[in-house]
C-alpha cells in the first residue's frame, strides 16, 4: 500500500505563527508600533503583507508536501522535512496506546490529529491533522494490525464495538472540582499576596506580575480542568480501554490490553465524605495520566477490575501499616502509609490528608529494590521500591526491615512468575 | 583475585539457607579509588600549605591538615564502601548489594534487561577495570557494577544477554 499525505489544512495550523509574533510585538512596545505604522507608506506595508503570507504559505506548503506516513505490516513510517530529512519507524507491536485529538478549530474543520505511543516517540512524530473519517478508520486498522490480525484482513476488521463502563456526570465533576483544595489556595493567595505587595512597594506591575500566574493557575485548575474532563467515558472494547473527554477540545484515547503499567486511586481529604475517588493510571510512552477524573468509589474500582483483569483493590482494612516505630522516621506521616500484596498487584498507600494508593501488577515490575538510611536502619525499617516501565517508582515505606527483606525477595519472585499469565502483546494473536 | 566478599564483608549472614553467592568487587577498585583521593587531595594540602605558609604565617599553614585528615578518612570510607559492593547471579535474577549508611539492594530479573553496557574510561583501564550497567525499562532501576575484571565483566555481560534473550519479556 502506497503512502498517503496528510488533510490539505494541515499547511493553515502552521499560518497564524507570523500573525501570532506581529501582534505579540504590538502589544510589547504599543507606542513604536504606532509610530512604525504612520512611517509606512500604504505600498510598504502590503508589500511586507504579501512577503509574510507567501513565506507563511510556502513554509507550510511545502512541509506539508514533504510529509508522507505509510502502514506497512509491522510499522508505521513518517517521512518528513525538506532539507532535514527523518523518518520515523513505530512498530506496531510495540504499541502502547492510540491517541485521537481534535482541538476545537479541527473540531470545526472537520479534522483530527492521531498520534501513536511507543516508548520514545514524541510530539513530532503525530499525524497533524487528519481527516476525521480517516482518522477513525486508521486508529481501527493500527489497532487490528497490532493487534495481531492477519495483514489482508486488517484493513477490514473495522472499529471494534465500545461496551461503556462509567460516564461523568457534568454537575459531579463541577461538585468535585469546588471541593478541590488547589484553585482555592491559588484563588486566595491571588487576592492576598498581591495587596500585601501594593502596600509595601505602591508598585502596581509586581501587583500584576504576581497576580497574573496566581488566577491563571486558579482559573486552569478549576475551569480549565472542568472543559478538559468534562463529558468523561470510559469505554471498554476488544482493542481495550477507551478513554473519550473534553468540550472544547476532544480527546479519544485507546490503550490495548495490558499496557497499564500501574494505576493510583487517589482520594483527596474533602472528597471522602462523599466517598469519591480519582483514578490516575501510567502507561510506558504516554502522556495522558487521568482514568477516571472523579467516581464513587465503588464505580472506580469496577472499572479498575475491568482493565487489570484478576486485580481486586484492597480495602483500606486490608492494608498493614508500618510497625510503630516508623514514627521516628516520618512523625505522624507515617499514619498514610500502608501496603497489601494479593495475588495480582503489589500496592502501596502513602499520604494522610490527600490518600494515593498505587497498584502494581506484578507482571510490570521491571526491578526491585530496597533502600535504607542510617536513621532508619538504627530504628529497624526499610523502603521497598518497585520500579515500572512508565517511569514511575512505587515505594512501600518503613516496612520492618526483617518484613522488607522478605518482601524484596518475595515480590522479585512474584515479578517474575507474574509475567507467565500476562497476555501476549499482541492481544488478539 | 581477592575480592571485598573474601576480605570479610559480613553482609550475608543473615540470608537464608538458599543464600546467593556473592561476588564482591576486585582490589583493584579501592586501589583506583584510593589513588584518586590521594592524588587530589595531597596536592591541595600541600598547594594549601605552601600559600597559607607564605601569606599568613606558619600557625595558619596548620590548616593544610584539614585535606589530609579528609584523605585519611575517606582512606578508611572507601575501604567499608568497597567492601559493601556484591553481586550475586541467580538463577533467573542478578542481585547487587551496596553502600554502608545507605544501603540498598536491587534485584533484577533477567528477562527485564533491556541494554547491558560495559564501559571503561581512561582511568579504569590503567587499573585494569571494567563497569557493568544493566537498564531495564525502568530509568530509576540503578543497577550497576562499577569495577571489574575485564574479562569478568564480558563474561558477566554475554551471561546477561543470554539469560535476558531466554528470558525475554516486554514492558
Amino acid at each position: 500500500m502506497g503512502e498517503r499525505r496528510l488533510h490539505p489544512v494541515t499547511p493553515l495550523r502552521r499560518a497564524w505563527a507570523p500573525i501570532a509574533i506581529l501582534v505579540g510585538w504590538a502589544f510589547h512596545d504599543p507606542d513604536g508600533t504606532q509610530r512604525r505604522l504612520s512611517e509606512l507608506t500604504a505600498v510598504t506595508l502590503a508589500l511586507g503583507a504579501t512577503a509574510v503570507v507567501i513565506g507563511g504559505a510556502l513554509y507550510g506548503f511545502l512541509s506539508w508536501w514533504f510529509t508522507h506516513f505509510a502502514v506497512t505490516d509491522t510499522e508505521l513510517r513518517i517521512r518528513t522535512g525538506l532539507l532535514f530529512r527523518r523518518t520515523a519507524h513505530i512498530r506496531l507491536d510495540r504499541l502502547q496506546a492510540v491517541d485521537v485529538t481534535q482541538p476545537l478549530a479541527a473540531r470545526i474543520v472537520g479534522v483530527a490529529k492521531l498520534k501513536l505511543d511507543v516508548v520514545g516517540t514524541e510530539k513530532k512524530d503525530e499525524l497533524a491533522y487528519l481527516d476525521e473519517k480517516d482518522a477513525a478508520a486508521l486508529r481501527a486498522e493500527l489497532l487490528a494490525r497490532a493487534a495481531g490480525f492477519a495483514p489482508e484482513t486488517a484493513r477490514e476488521v473495522g472499529e471494534a464495538p465500545v461496551r461503556n463502563l462509567l460516564h461523568v456526570q457534568p454537575r459531579m465533576l463541577a461538585v468535585s472540582l469546588l471541593l478541590t483544595g488547589a484553585p482555592w489556595v491559588l484563588l486566595v493567595a491571588a487576592l492576598v499576596v498581591p495587596t500585601v505587595l501594593w502596600l509595601i512597594t505602591h508598585n502596581a506591575w509586581t501587583v500584576v506580575a504576581t497576580a497574573l500566574p496566581m488566577l491563571g493557575g486558579a482559573f486552569a485548575s478549576s475551569v480549565g480542568r472542568f472543559v478538559a474532563e468534562y463529558d468523561w467515558r470510559v469505554g471498554e472494547s476488544p482493542d481495550g480501554l477507551r478513554i473519550d473527554h473534553g468540550l472544547l477540545d476532544k480527546a479519544h484515547e485507546t490503550v490495548p490490553p495490558g499496557r497499564v503499567q500501574t494505576v493510583r486511586v487517589v482520594e483527596p481529604l474533602l472528597w471522602r465524605r462523599l466517598g469519591w475517588v480519582r483514578v490516575e493510571l501510567d502507561v510506558a510512552g504516554s502522556a495522558n495520566g487521568v482514568l477516571v477524573p472523579v467516581a464513587p468509589r465503588a464505580h472506580a474500582e469496577a472499572v479498575i477490575e475491568r482493565i487489570l483483569p484478576g486485580v481486586r483493590v484492597p480495602a483500606a482494612g486490608e492494608l498493614s501499616l508500618p510497625p510503630a516505630r516508623a514514627a521516628w522516621c516520618v512523625p505522624v506521616w507515617w499514619h498514610g502509609y500502608g501496603l497489601a500484596v494479593t495475588d495480582a498487584v503489589f500496592a502501596a498507600r502513602h499520604g494522610l490528608l490527600r490518600r494515593r494508593l498505587s497498584l502494581v501488577p506484578h507482571a510490570k515490575v521491571q526491578s526491585v529494590r530496597l533502600v535504607q538510611g542510617p536513621w532508619e536502619r538504627f530504628k529497624g525499617v526499610a523502603d521497598v521500591k518497585v520500579d515500572t516501565g512508565a517511569n514511575k517508582t512505587v515505594t512501600a515505606r518503613l516496612r520492618g526491615a526483617e518484613e522488607a527483606v522478605g518482601l524484596l525477595q518475595a515480590q522479585a519472585e512474584r515479578s517474575r512468575t507474574g509475567r507467565r499469565e500476562a497476555r501476549p502483546d499482541r492481544w488478539m494473536a | 583475585m581477592e575480592t571485598g566478599t573474601a576480605a570479610g564483608s559480613g553482609g550475608s549472614t543473615g540470608e537464608p539457607d538458599t543464600a546467593p553467592e556473592w561476588t564482591g568487587l576486585p582490589r583493584g577498585v579501592l586501589t583506583m579509588r584510593r589513588m584518586l583521593l590521594v592524588v587530589w587531595l595531597v596536592p591541595l594540602a600541600v598547594a594549601l600549605g605552601v600559600l597559607l605558609g607564605l601569606f599568613a604565617g606558619p600557625v595558619w599553614a596548620a590548616f593544610a591538615a584539614l585535606p589530609l585528615a579528609l584523605a585519611a578518612w575517606g582512606w578508611e570510607l572507601l575501604a567499608r564502601n568497597w567492601r559493601s559492593w556484591k553481586y550475586a547471579e541467580r538463577a533467573d535474577d542478578l542481585l547487587i548489594s551496596r553502600g554502608v549508611l545507605w544501603r540498598e539492594e536491587t534485584i533484577v530479573p533477567y528477562g527485564r534487561m533491556q541494554l547491558v553496557e560495559v564501559t571503561s574510561g581512561p582511568v579504569e583501564r590503567y587499573f585494569g577495570l571494567a563497569g557493568v550497567q544493566l537498564h531495564t525499562a525502568a530509568a530509576a532501576t540503578d543497577a550497576r557494577i562499577p569495577g571489574l575484571d575485564p574479562k569478568e565483566a564480558e563474561r558477566l555481560r554475554d551471561r546477561l544477554t543470554e539469560l535476558g534473550e531466554a528470558r525475554s519479556a516486554g514492558l
